[in-house]
């Protein structure tokens, strides 16, 4: 069990736990994920480290309410505790010896984890620019964390209700067409936009890393469930990855196999209602 | 005067039809009067043949004299004092391999129902006195137990018991490895196994879950934290697939994955949030106990067809008679001499289909089974939503990859001294499907004994002692 120490609602659907997980802390690395299982009839659900803090011991994750899982975790306050909490597992993120230029793209809950990443390269001295697209102006989190954490951050908006208009891949393109030389773009978000990014930065040849978070139950390489096509090849993304290099990546597999409980997550949502309500009704009578 | 009837006596199970919509257990279990009338077919023999096909020994015929005298605690006794999970391992054994083939009263007819007798007489002491064994007195030296599947429960036993203060680590969040992920509610009840993990804690033994040695903890620092011994009980983790096209198509799990879902998170039960695919049609790829569980499971789960696909004949299947024949009863169809192709997917990359090649058998091979060779032209398509690969795990990395010192041979399993289970590090020692590749609970059973041997060896030296 940890015990959650600060919560933060970033926006409707966004929420910042930072968790007590000493030994966690002491190994995490950014890129890498934890697993967790909210209480004793959780399922056991993936989630990228986006901040820890050695010192204090602690671990923050930054969730978007979608599934059964999120929702429930998103319910919980400081000073609760979840269930279960493991890691840190999967492979650190790493960038060819030399790289000195760096745009890391986020995509809405995404940021959460490119956030991290945009600290720690900055932090180590490599010149860092950040583009974060939300749907809209509402939804907009980090913008301020990412200011202290690169040395220009685009944000855009699809609607145009904040900052630039237009998806990250505009923004992108257009900046590489200005003369900026990137030597690695990290994407990370939904699956189509690291998609595109990754189509966008193939033709300049520019490296890019995205970050997968497909299905998966133990993070440790048994289940097999997060298997991903690489370059023709089978990698489980739980100990080979989670970060790929984008232009291997087959995204649309992907997207299939993340559809694959679509309708049995609705359904699990639906019997979970039905579960509380029968404890209440217990506990009332 | 021995009971000279050819046959075992029948022991008691659920009716197929009913049981392959429940998870409720197969089989249901000898009665105190079933059981003393099977234990008086056992002729005493003066050299015990029973005793050495028993990986870990059990006084196979003195546990049954005292089942035939009906002290049944005294059996549970004899049984404990060198099986550390006797109603585990009276359960799942494949005894017709052990110790019943070795038994005299099978050269003409059916051998003594010791696997049966054994599960009578843990069950009977768990019901009647299930006594929580007393803490040992501490020797105060600090020992590490990385895994809680069979080999680490009974090294963590053994251990425990000469007074180690031990610690067990598991990457999960319940203990028990794969008798809890792997071998299904019907064949090997939880709270069985829960209690047996409540045997440890109450010897002192503290259970660690969530620990994923290797990553949130290594074996470096173990030592460094005082931990004198480590036994590395891992089992063998990853999953094996074909290398088919199609693999990747949603609908397609490797068996670990589909039990897991199933046993581990209790998708059968509504109470858990676990997500589960309803299947109509699934198709098992392979031939082992696990491909027998992941079929049976998928039947329970509501399927409408439950097809086990499997490249050989009959006779060469791995999995255990018993298991086979409990499929075959509640419905499974068998694909013998079948070998998938590819794997077809819908317009939504959903399975819709698996294309299989029909095989005969040609010349023995390296395994001294007859190789399975494919017949020209014999492509056909199994209409299935789902595909459950159970073609067997190979040894995880996790651990060898993160503790300097530590050897594996080509196939990834730990290298091992045979008799005392040492490593080719210092201090620690390793068990099980971690060193053997994917085998039976019994023989990982018997590995972690030993190894508690050396390691109480190895400790008493160190200390001189």
């Amino acid at each position: 069990m940890v015990k959650i120490v600060r919560k933060k609602v970033l926006n409707s659907s966004v929420t910042l736990l930072e968790v007590e997980a000493p030994l966690i802390a002491r190994k995490a690395k950014a890129g890498q994920f934890i697993i967790l299982r909210v209480d004793e009839y959780g399922e056991r659900t993936p989630l990228t480290i986006a901040d820890y803090d050695r010192e204090r011991g602690t671990v923050t994750i930054i969730f978007q309410k979608v599934g059964l899982t999120t929702q429930l975790l998103g319910d919980l306050n400081e000073g609760d505790y979840i269930k279960d909490f493991v890691g840190p597992l999967g492979l650190p993120t790493e960038l060819p010896e030399g790289t000195r230029k760096v745009c890391v793209v986020g995509g809405g809950v995404g940021c959460a984890i490119a956030y991290p990443q945009a600290k720690s390269l900055h932090a180590q001295g490599v010149a860092v620019d950040v583009i974060a697209g939300f749907r809209s102006k509402d939804i907009v989190i980090l913008e301020e964390e990412f200011k202290a954490a690169c040395d220009n951050l685009y944000i855009t908006t699809d609607d145009g209700s904040y900052m630039e208009k237009g998806f990250v891949t505009d923004k992108l393109k257009s900046l590489i067409d200005a003369g900026n030389q990137y030597d690695v773009v990290i994407a990370i978000g939904p699956i189509p936009m690291m998609k595109f990014v990754s189509a966008v930065t193939k033709p300049y040849g520019i490296k890019t890393i995205v970050s997968l978070n497909p299905i998966m139950i133990d993070g440790t390489g048994m289940c097999g469930g997060c298997r991903v096509t690489v370059g023709g090849k089978m990698k489980f993304a739980c100990v080979d990855g989670p970060d790929f290099d984008g232009h291997e990546v087959d995204f649309d597999e992907l997207m299939s196999r993340n559809a694959v409980y679509r309708g049995e997550e609705a359904e699990e949502k639906e019997r979970h209602a039905c579960r509380m309500e029968q404890l209440a009704h217990d506990v009332i009578r | 005067m021995p009971n000279m009837s050819m046959n075992k006596v029948p022991v008691p199970e659920q009716d197929p039809q009913v049981r392959s919509r429940n998870f409720e257990e197969v089989c249901l279990g000898y009665t105190a009067e079933q059981a003393v009338e099977e234990a008086t077919r056992c002729l005493h023999c003066k050299n015990k043949p029973c005793v050495g096909g028993c990986p870990v020994n059990i006084h196979i015929p003195e546990f049954i004299e005292k089942v035939a005298a009906g002290d049944f605690k005294a059996a549970y006794e004899i049984i404990s004092d060198t099986n550390a999970l006797p109603g585990v391992s009276g359960r799942v054994c494949p005894q017709e391999s052990q110790c019943e083939k070795y038994c005299v009263r099978g050269i003409k007819g059916e051998p003594v129902a010791i696997g049966r007798l054994e599960r009578f007489v843990a069950d009977w002491y768990r019901e009647h006195i299930n006594e929580m064994p007393e803490k040992p007195e501490s020797n105060g030296i600090k020992v590490a137990v990385v895994g809680s599947g069979p080999a680490s429960l009974t090294c963590a036993s053994d251990l425990a018991k000469l007074g180690y203060q031990v610690t067990m680590f598991e990457a999960f969040h319940t203990a028990g490895g794969v008798l809890v992920y792997g071998i299904p509610e019907f064949r090997l009840p939880k709270a069985i196994v829960a209690n047996e993990v409540n045997k440890l804690t109450a010897m002192g033994v503290d259970l660690e879950t969530d620990m994923v040695v290797g990553k949130t903890y290594t074996i470096d620092e173990m030592f460094a934290d005082g931990y004198e011994a480590v036994f590395v009980g891992s089992g063998a983790g990853l999953p094996m697939f074909m290398g088919i096209p199609g693999e990747t198509l949603a609908g397609v799990y490797s068996a670990n994955e589909y039990l897991t879902r199933i046993n581990l998170m209790k998708a059968y039960l509504n109470t858990y949030d676990t997500p589960i695919k309803k299947i109509k049609k699934a198709a098992i790829v392979g031939g082992g106990n696990v491909a027998m569980d992941a079929a049976r499971c998928a039947m329970r789960m509501g399927a409408e067809k439950v097809y086990v696909v499997y490249r050989r004949s009959e006779a060469e299947m791995p999995a255990r008679v018993e298991e086979i024949h409990h499929a075959k009863e509640e419905g499974i169809e068998f694909h013998f001499l079948n070998n998938p192709v590819r794997i077809l997917g819908d317009d939504k990359g959903r399975v819709r289909a698996m294309e299989c090649i029909k095989m005969e058998l040609g010349e023995p091979d390296a395994s001294g089974r007859r190789r399975p060779i494919e017949v020209p032209g014999s492509e056909f398509e199994l209409e299935v939503d789902a595909v459950i690969m159970s073609l067997g795990t190979s040894p995880n990395p996790l651990i060898r990859s993160t503790t300097p010192g530590l050897e594996a041979n080509r196939k990834g399993c730990l290298v091992a001294n045979e008799e005392t289970m040492a490593t080719t590090r210092e201090g620690v020692y390793a068990g099980g499907d971690a060193v053997t590749g994917a085998a039976t609970v019994i023989l990982a059973m018997g590995a972690g004994k030993k190894a508690a041997e050396a390691m109480d060896q190895y400790l008493k030296e160190k200390h001189g002692r």
